[in-house]
């Protein structure tokens, strides 16, 4: 990393600078539009040479930690190896240049690869069908949430107001209960990291309208009572959501439909490794059992004599609708797609086992470093829970300082703070694409780390030191808002 | 094994290591009865080799015909440097950049992503994106309604002349939070929102939704719209084609007074290739007094312990992740590598490119209607001016009409029946900077031939 100041792309700019390599020179305006509707000045956009945002864009690019370039054990987010062929295949220009609205019959090619994608999606869950629509995680949860209330209101069944969650769950979960009009109650864990079955039955009514459950659950462990969590909600009227984050631990080993959850979500980006592209795109598929399909988000692929076509709010009257303009992020079902294809299916349980091996193994090495776990009773999934507790208490020293430090170490650092009940906690998944060398080499930075915890924790508290930026004031982003460039200043 | 590196002998000395036997004993927490059966449905796994083929045939049979499809994804030409950068790994296979200093590239580049579609809206703050056009709009009318705090309604005036499946979505999206969206009609001679036909005494409206340019290409009168609106304590949200703002007044200079409230729209015309309808990105803008109610992520520029500017994610209060229930929206992951694309794209094209790319737009299109109301029964249907698309009767059903082009390898446009069965048989059509003189001539031959 390069510890320079690399200016704004409007620093570079110069008045007059004209790219015209994309444009088309010499044609004759036709402009029909009036005065009154017209621009008066134009945009302040940079006017730099092609070389110049070239240049530019690359050392940005260089600023970045990456699956890449770093070992990115970002604990939920599931950073495993993107393979190129992903990329290269769903750019091929017939499936670039389709324009959405085209005829199905000139995109049997990628209506076919949908069908196909949505069959091995149903077998590896277990569910009845599939939509692909949903465009990250949070919009399959809202699917999925819109469908259960969807199913109770068909029901009449109007009475039904409360979503379940763990405390311990993703923020995307109550936040998506809010956007489906439910209020949210929060079901605690107990001692052993699973749901606290008795605080369940407490709870759930006449009123629960479902629960929202991942399992593996955020703290890295498979909630062995999920059979027993499911008739309780089930009895009571309620329906199952699954929250899919966690699916790389089990792909291939447990389907969600077998442990009673009628609907359930997928984060593409994540078990299927399509990018995660600095913040997005994802996928969030869903999947339903039969009592939701009528449900499901439009469109969905359909197949007939003819070939592939889309079902829309004629083939499923009771549909939730439309969550995107065309079919969601087209581009990353295709990703997974060839994934899937790369993967098949002795590769999917395969992720699985090695995704676990390689959490395990970290665990068991930290832990006899010294690191205490959250759940040391417990098996790791594909992720574990490192607290850093007792090092607060000793040393003065916080999830956020290792965190930091692990970024002078070349190692990006783990999600930290989360799930939130759990003091500084490390959530920790290296998942399947890592070697041993590198999770020997992580278990050596953070051995080194509390060392130098334990020796000179003012010096730790000061990382990172071998950043392009040291550690950067967070409080003064949010007080003296600075949201945007000001051009006037500068010319 | 495919994507993973573990030889025969690591497996063994971590198994040692953790005190197993074999990986399976690493899933006994696992109830036994829920233990999977095979996985028939799956193919096996093939080699690079093979998929390549596979997914290359495929790709194959979607062939390309002369297109002069738009509402709501548009060609445009896209620069090589764009899609070469925007695929780097370091921006690839980044995530969110939750560790400010390991991911100031991502962060930098968000910054200047706001500021460019601050600029090209004229609107004071950007966030870093939505999903796409149709789901930033169902944000922007729930933003709207915490915003408002005069309304007491929920009521959200939404014209007719919105794109359909937005209209579509937002119902889809917003219909469990008691709000109620009422639709505008249209001036069917203008194919616009006529301010004179808006009530005089609408009562309380917590937000007018003004498209720019609207569904039918049509330019809307949006002066007095927004007049209107902020006269009787609405807000305004525009939905605005990004490329037409380099050519028409943005909506932050809208009307007399301090222009929209709230901007959204489909990012996609910037650099983001057709691709069967995504990945795109919805953008989303607003005056900075509204910034808190703001979904989605925003980057923000700060100092370092050592006083040297650097970019962090801010504002992060609003968000699921610390406020879960109460959360602005329950979007995390967001479109991050399309705006990527977008920020490259915009700063190659810079305000001269921009403004030559939407103005060649217009010209194609108006050139285009001009050669195909030459036709005999073609006409246009409204009298406003428009921006690049256009709305065109056909002497015939608009399905046959598009068939019968599309045997002759051209997608003669959008079919309009569906949406608005009042206007007969009439398609909507587009003709970016992509299409030359020839190509227009082509479409004007099929459509003789079609049409005779």
């Amino acid at each position: 990393m390069h510890d320079t100041h690399t200016p704004l792309i409007f620093e570079h700019s110069r008045p007059g600078r004209v790219n015209n390599t994309h444009t088309q020179r010499n044609t004759a305006s036709v402009n029909t539009i009036p005065d009154t509707l017209l621009r008066k000045t134009p945009p302040r956009l940079p006017e730099v040479s092609e070389m110049d945002a070239v240049r530019h864009y690359t050392r940005l690019s260089q600023k970045n930690f990456s699956i890449d370039t770093h070992f990115y054990p970002l604990g939920s987010c599931t950073m495993k190896h993107n393979p190129r062929a992903c990329n290269t295949l769903a750019m091929l220009p017939g499936f670039l240049g389709r324009h959405p609205l085209s005829p199905e019959q000139h995109g049997q090619g990628y209506l076919s690869c949908m069908w196909d994608l949505q069959e091995i999606l149903k077998d590896v869950t277990g569910m009845t069908a599939v939509s692909l629509t949903p465009m990250a995680g949070a919009q399959g949860e809202f699917a999925g949430v819109a469908m259960i209330r969807a199913y109770h209101d068909a029901n009449n069944d109007t009475t039904r107001s409360e979503i379940l969650v763990p405390d311990a769950a993703h923020g995307t979960n109550p936040a998506t209960a809010t956007m489906c009009g439910y209020a949210t109650k929060e079901i605690p864990t107990d001692a052993n990291g699973d749901v606290d079955v008795d605080a369940l039955k407490a709870v759930v009514g006449p009123q629960t309208a479902g629960i929202m459950l991942t399992n593996p659950s955020t703290l890295g462990v498979f909630d062995r009572r999920i059979k027993e969590i499911a008739e309780i909600v089930h009895d009571a009227g309620g329906l199952l959501y699954y929250d899919g984050a966690n699916l790389n631990a089990i792909l291939g080993k447990v389907k969600p439909g077998d442990m009673g959850f009628d609907v359930i979500h997928m984060n593409l980006h994540k078990t299927f490794s399509t990018p995660h592209g600095g913040g997005g795109p994802g996928a969030g598929p869903v999947g339903v059992s039969e009592r939701l399909k009528p449900f499901m988000p439009i469109p969905v692929v359909g197949k007939n004599d003819d070939g592939y076509y889309w079902l829309t709010e004629k083939d499923l009257p009771q549909t939730i609708g439309r969550l995107s303009t065309f079919m969601g992020n087209a581009g990353v079902l295709l990703r997974a797609y060839i994934y899937a294809l790369l993967l098949g299916r002795e590769g999917m349980t395969r992720v699985a086992d090695y995704a676990t091996l390689n959490a395990n193994y970290l665990m068991a090495k930290l832990n006899q470093a010294g690191f205490d776990m959250a759940l040391p009773e417990r098996r790791a999934t594909h992720e574990f829970i490192l607290t850093l507790k007792r090092q607060a208490k000793e040393q003065g020293v916080t999830a956020m300082d290792f965190a930091k430090r692990l970024l002078d170490y070349g190692f990006h650092a783990p999600t930290t703070y989360f799930p939130l009940i759990v003091p500084e906690c490390l959530l920790i998944e290296p998942t399947e694409s890592e070697s041993k060398e590198t999770l020997d080499a992580f278990v050596e930075a953070m051995v080194a780390i509390q060392k130098e915890a334990e020796s000179d924790a003012e010096t730790l508290k000061g990382a990172p030191y071998t950043m392009p930026m040291r550690r950067l004031d967070d409080v003064k982003a949010a007080r003296e808002l600075d949201l945007r460039y000001k051009t006037d200043n500068n010319q | 094994m495919p994507f993973i590196p573990h030889t025969e002998n690591d497996t063994r000395t971590m198994l040692d290591t953790i005190g197993a036997d074999a990986i399976e004993d690493l899933f006994d927490e696992i109830p036994a009865g829920l233990r999977a059966r095979s996985l028939n449905e799956i193919p096996a796994g093939r080699n690079e080799m093979a998929v390549s083929r596979l997914v290359q045939t495929r790709a194959a049979q979607d062939t390309q015909a002369l297109s002069f499809l738009g509402a709501g994804a548009y060609e445009h030409h896209i620069p090589a440097a764009v899609w070469e950068l925007t695929t780097r790994g370091e921006f690839y296979t980044a995530y969110t950049p939750y560790q400010a200093e390991a991911s100031q590239g991502t962060l930098q580049l968000l910054y200047e992503f706001q500021t460019m579609m601050a600029e090209l809206t004229a609107m004071d703050v950007s966030n870093a994106s939505l999903y796409d056009g149709a789901s930033a709009l169902a944000e922007a009318v729930l933003m709207a309604v915490r915003a408002n705090r005069k309304s007491k309604s929920k009521r959200i005036l939404m014209p007719a002349t919105v794109h359909p499946t937005y209209r579509s979505v937002v119902n889809t999206i917003v219909r469990h939070q008691g709000i109620q969206l009422e639709l505008v009609d249209y001036d069917t001679q203008g194919g616009h929102i006529d301010p004179a036909n808006l009530p005089a005494e609408p009562g309380d409206i917590a937000a007018l939704v003004i498209p720019q340019p609207n569904f039918f290409g049509t330019l809307e009168d949006v002066d007095t719209l927004t007049d209107w609106a902020q006269s009787h304590g609405a807000l305004v949200i525009g939905v605005v084609n990004p490329t037409a703002m380099a050519l028409i007044a943005p909506p932050g200079e809208w009307g007399n007074g301090a222009g929209a409230d709230i901007v959204c729209g489909e990012g996609q015309p910037l650099g983001a290739p057709l691709s069967s309808g995504g990945p795109y990105f919805g953008f989303m803008c607003c005056a900075q007094k509204h910034v808190r109610q703001m979904p989605g992520r925003i980057i923000g520029r700060t100092t370092d312990l050592e006083g040297k500017t650097g970019y962090v994610l801010t504002l992060q209060a609003r968000e699921q992740h610390i406020r879960r229930s109460k959360a602005t929206s329950n979007i995390c992951t967001n479109q991050g590598l399309l705006t990527t694309a977008a920020t490259i794209y915009l700063s190659l094209m810079g305000p001269e490119g921009l403004r030559q790319t939407a103005e060649h737009s217009h010209a194609n299109t108006q050139k285009l209607a001009k050669k195909l109301c030459m036709i005999d029964g073609v006409e246009k249907i409204f009298d406003r001016p428009c921006f690049h698309e256009t709305v065109l009767r056909l002497p015939k059903p608009a399905n046959e009409v598009l068939s019968a082009l599309d045997t002759q390898d051209v997608l003669g446009g959008f079919d309009l029946f569906q949406a608005y069965p009042e206007l007969g048989n009439a398609i909507l059509i587009c003709a970016t900077e992509t299409k030359t003189d020839d190509d227009l001539e082509q479409y004007a031959t099929a459509l003789r031939n079609v049409l005779a």
